[in-house]
This record gives C-alpha cells, structure tokens and sequence, in this order.
C-alpha cells in the first residue's frame, strides 16, 4: 500500500516536474508557431491607418508594420527564416474569441490596453496614445462637452468612447441624448444627416473620417481629451517569453528611431492624408519604453 | 484554449442590468413589431385572394418587395435613407422629434418585414380551403365579407398555427438585427459587455440562454393556443 502511494507520488512528481521544465525552456506559443510553420496574424479591415485593406486587396498600415518588425524577430528566434505569416482578418467582436482559442498569434489592429482586458489577454509597450474626442459640423458651436447640452451625440456600441463620455456628462451634470451606433462609418453618417450633432471616438479615427468625407472641410475634431487610450498590440496571455520578445523588438526600434520613421510613414501626412505629427505624450512614452538590453 | 472563464461578470453590476434591459428591449421590439406585422400581414393576405384585380396586385407587390430585401438592407433603408426622401422639415422631424428613434424605426421595419411573411401564409391557409366553400358561402346568400368572417378564416387561421409559430419565433430572433441601428437588445449588450470585459463567451452564452428561454415560452404558448380552438375530427389541425 505504502509502496503504491509512494510510487503515485514519485509519478505526480516526475509530470509536475516535466510540465514545468517545459515552461521554463519553451513558449507554448512559439512551439506552436514552429510547429505550424506558420504564423496567424489577426488584422482589422478599416482601422486607418493602423490596420486596413489597402488598394491591393492586402492588409496594411502602422500596426501591420511594427507587427512585421516582431516576426522578423520571431524567424529569428525559431530560425524559420521561410515561416508563412497567415492574415486573419478580426473584428472588435471577434478578437478576443480567436485569440484565446489559440487561432491568432497576435492582433495588430487599434485595441487599446487597459486592466480589464488584461484579465484575458497580454499586451506589447504601448504604440499610439489617443483619446475621445468630439467631431461635429463647423459652426455648429460645439467644441467642448459641455455644448453637448441637450444635443444628440451618436456613440459607437461597446467603445471605450462610449464609456467615456457617459461618464464625464455624468460628473459634471451635462444632459447629452445618445445615439448608439454599430460602427465608425454609421456614426460618421448620423452626424452627416444631422441625425446627431456630433459623434465621439478616439481623435485619430475622428480626423480619419474626417479626412475621408465628402467635404473635409465641413467638420472639425475638438475638445480636451475625455479618455486615455493607449493602443498596444495583442498577445496570448500566459506567455512571457513570447511577450518578451515583442516587447524587446519594440523596445530596439523606440532606442533606434525606427519607430518614428515608421510613425511618419503612416501619420505625417500619411497615405490618407491624416496629418498627425507625433504628440509630445507619445514621444515621451517611446523613450520611457526604449528599455536597455 | 487560454481563456479565463468568470460566470460572475454575469451577475455584476452593471452587466446583469444591461442583459436585463437588452431582454426587455427584444420583448418589447419583437411584441409591437408582431401586433403590426400579424395585423397587416392578415390584411395583405386576405387582400391578395380577394376577387379584385387592384387589391390582388397591390398586396402582391407588397409581398415582393419586403419578402425580398434582406432585413438588415431595408433596417438602413428605413433608419438612414427613408427620412433624406422626406421634404426637409419632415426628414428633420423624424431624425430629431420622433420619440424613440430606433426602437420605432426597429418595430416598423421588423413588422412590414414580417407582415410579408405572414401575408403569404395566410394567402397559404385560405387557399388550402379550396374554392369549393367559398362558392357555397356566396350561394347561400352570404356577402364576400361574410364568407372570409365566417367560412374561410375562421379555418385558415386555424391551418395556419404551425407555420405562424415559425414567424412569431423568428421575429424574436430577427430582433437582434435591429442593434445595427443602435437598439440596445438581447445580442447588442451581450456584445457591448464583451467589448468592456473582454468576457464575450460567458454574455453570449447568457443571451442564448435568454433566447431559447423566450422561444420556448412562445412555443408552449402557441402549442395550448393551437389545443384550446382546434376544431375535433377536422384534417390537418395537428391532432394531438
């Protein structure tokens, strides 16, 4: 009897032992991205510039960019220089679900980074930093929150936007109507019909959509920040030495300058026109995330 | 699978009040919607086997066009495009004063939609009932109105209870179309606690929960509806 227990414990001792040697040595993400030969990229379809569809049919932008720069390093490491990058297309809704389910490897899109999703999901230094502000018609009085007074402001569904704006007319006993809306070019639209007086998002995609529109020159982006959204790409949790190794591309091309070359490619002025030299705050944030080797 | 499950975010506040509202908002849409669409629909489908060239072909075209624009096409057709046809003021009343733009615009789209639908099956039930009945309905003296009140739809509708079930349950689900036009129902705060929590298995697990409940009430309700007025000895009442 004793022996039988003793042989059970030595048996449970030997798993733990390998499940843990195991951890130490490998990522469980990289082995399978070797073991694969492949690597599945989740991308977005109309992030601009961060991540869409460009002319060619193919994914492109800043985040598909810096995401490249973390495959190399990948290859690298797993010396697969012939690894196949898979692009799967992901949306708000879907990313969560494929990335815990084991089908993409990292998302590259506009996510931001905040405490609650990190229940779920890893996140790489932060890329972007931008917050909520206000698009409305000019002339139509509007630049900070408090003209939303009995106004109708169209919000996208589920947004950290949406958040953000119920909570400061909250606090501040603003009457705001809100209109909800189930995407950027709907709520763009609402505010072209004059459905609602003005629409809120994250500024970089405001001056996207500004940009995009019939008459740029009808619409204005105003307003002190309501929110803070740093944008980061999307890792598998539970996984620090793949983590680590994104981490440390990134930080190389902040220390480099890389980035910024990157950054202006995409922003200043950038193929759609959106005209955003890099804010102070994110020039600061490169340089406290350039970690040393 | 790395995911962390957490049941709980379903019973934290505000999640819990949000999945409660989203039900209400899917009760209320898909119950006005089907008072509207079992009402016109009744209307469009006795119109189009009625004995007149003009009311046959209106409903007809009725049918046609709402039978076969998909949903999600005519809920952006009615919410974007129907108020910029309108004279300016009028566009502009129903973009601003209309009270509760979306859940209108929701009901009225979901219920033309379904009244087609529903049309055509009552169209089904009265030809079932073949002419045989309707001739003598009118031979014994009977006006047209009187042969539809008390010889063809008195037994159509019955015939048509199984079908109708079908309806009344997908205008439940179809209500889930109408968060493309910002209806904050069943499947849209399910989603929206997704984007907040990242916990999108456990809200669409609780709103598929939600739905089967609200059909499976609807089933039952529909099956003791269909007992209680079946006619005894009658063919194709779904004997029990």
């Amino acid at each position: 009897m004793i022996k039988k227990i003793s042989l059970v414990a030595m048996g449970a001792t030997l798993l733990v032992t390998a499940a843990t040697s195991v951890y130490a040595e490998g990522s469980m993400v990289l082995d399978r991205i070797k073991e694969r030969g492949t690597i599945n990229m989740g991308h977005r379809e109309s992030s601009v510039p961060f991540s869409y569809i460009g002319n060619d049919g193919k994914p492109q932008g800043y985040s598909i960019d810096l995401c490249m720069k973390f495959v190399d390093a990948i290859k690298a490491e797993i010396e697969m220089p012939d690894l196949k990058i898979n692009l799967v297309p992901v949306t708000s809704q879907t990313r969560i679900a494929l990335m815990a389910n084991g089908t993409i490897d990292l998302e590259c899109g506009s996510t931001t980074n905040n405490l609650t999703r990190q229940k779920q999901v890893d996140y790489l230094p932060t890329t972007f930093i931008t917050g909520t502000k206000i698009a409305s018609k000019k002339g139509s009085g509007i630049t900070e929150i408090e003209d939303l007074e009995g106004k109708t402001v169209a919000l996208s569904l589920g947004t950290t936007n949406e958040k953000a704006i119920k909570r400061v007319a909250e606090a501040n006993g603003i009457n705001i109507k809100t209109l909800m809306v189930k995407d950027h070019p709907q709520g763009w639209l609402s505010v072209e019909t004059g459905r609602a007086d003005a629409y809120a998002s994250d500024d970089v995609l405001l001056y996207g959509l500004v940009s995009k529109s019939k008459n740029p020159a009808d619409f204005q982006v105003t307003g002190r920040f309501l929110s803070f959204d740093p944008y980061g790409i999307m890792v598998p949790q539970n996984d620090s030495l793949y983590r680590r190794l994104g981490t440390a591309t990134l930080a190389d091309m902040m220390r480099s300058g890389e980035i910024h070359k990157i950054y202006d490619k995409w922003f200043n002025p950038g193929p759609t026109g959106i005209n955003m030299p890099m804010s102070d705050t994110l020039r600061t944030a490169f340089e406290i995330q350039a970690l040393p080797h | 699978m790395n995911y962390n499950w957490d049941w709980g975010v379903l019973f934290r506040e505000p999640y819990l009040d949000w999945l409660i509202s989203g039900f209400l908002w899917t009760i209320s849409v898909s119950l006005a919607a089907w008072i509207l669409a079992f009402t016109l629909g009744s209307i469009v489908g006795i119109a189009r086997t009625v004995d007149n060239d003009w009311a046959r072909g209106i409903a007809t075209c009725y049918v046609e066009t709402f039978r076969n624009i998909p949903l999600l096409v005519q809920m952006f057709l009615w919410y974007f495009v129907f108020p910029e046809l309108l004279p300016y003021d009028a566009g502009m009343w129903v973009k601003r004063e209309l009270p509760m733009p979306e859940f209108t615009t929701a009901v009225v789209c979901l219920g033309l939609y379904t009244a087609s639908r529903v049309a055509e099956q009552v169209r089904a039930g009265i030809e079932a009932i073949g002419q045989g009945q309707r001739n003598a309905g009118l031979a014994i003296g009977l006006t047209p109105a009187q042969v539809y009140r008390y010889v063809l739809l008195p037994v159509s509708y019955r015939i048509i209870i199984p079908p109708l079930t079908s309806e009344f349950l997908t205008i439940f689900k179809n209500s889930s179309v109408a968060l493309t036009i910002g209806v904050l129902e069943t499947t849209a705060q399910a989603r929206q606690i997704e984007e907040y929590t990242f916990q999108g298995f456990e809200a669409f697990t609780a709103a598929t929960l939600l739905y089967i409940v609200v059909t499976s009430v609807v089933m039952l309700l529909m099956k003791l509806i269909e007992g209680r007025v079946r006619i005894p000895g009658m063919i194709s009442l779904g004997a029990k």
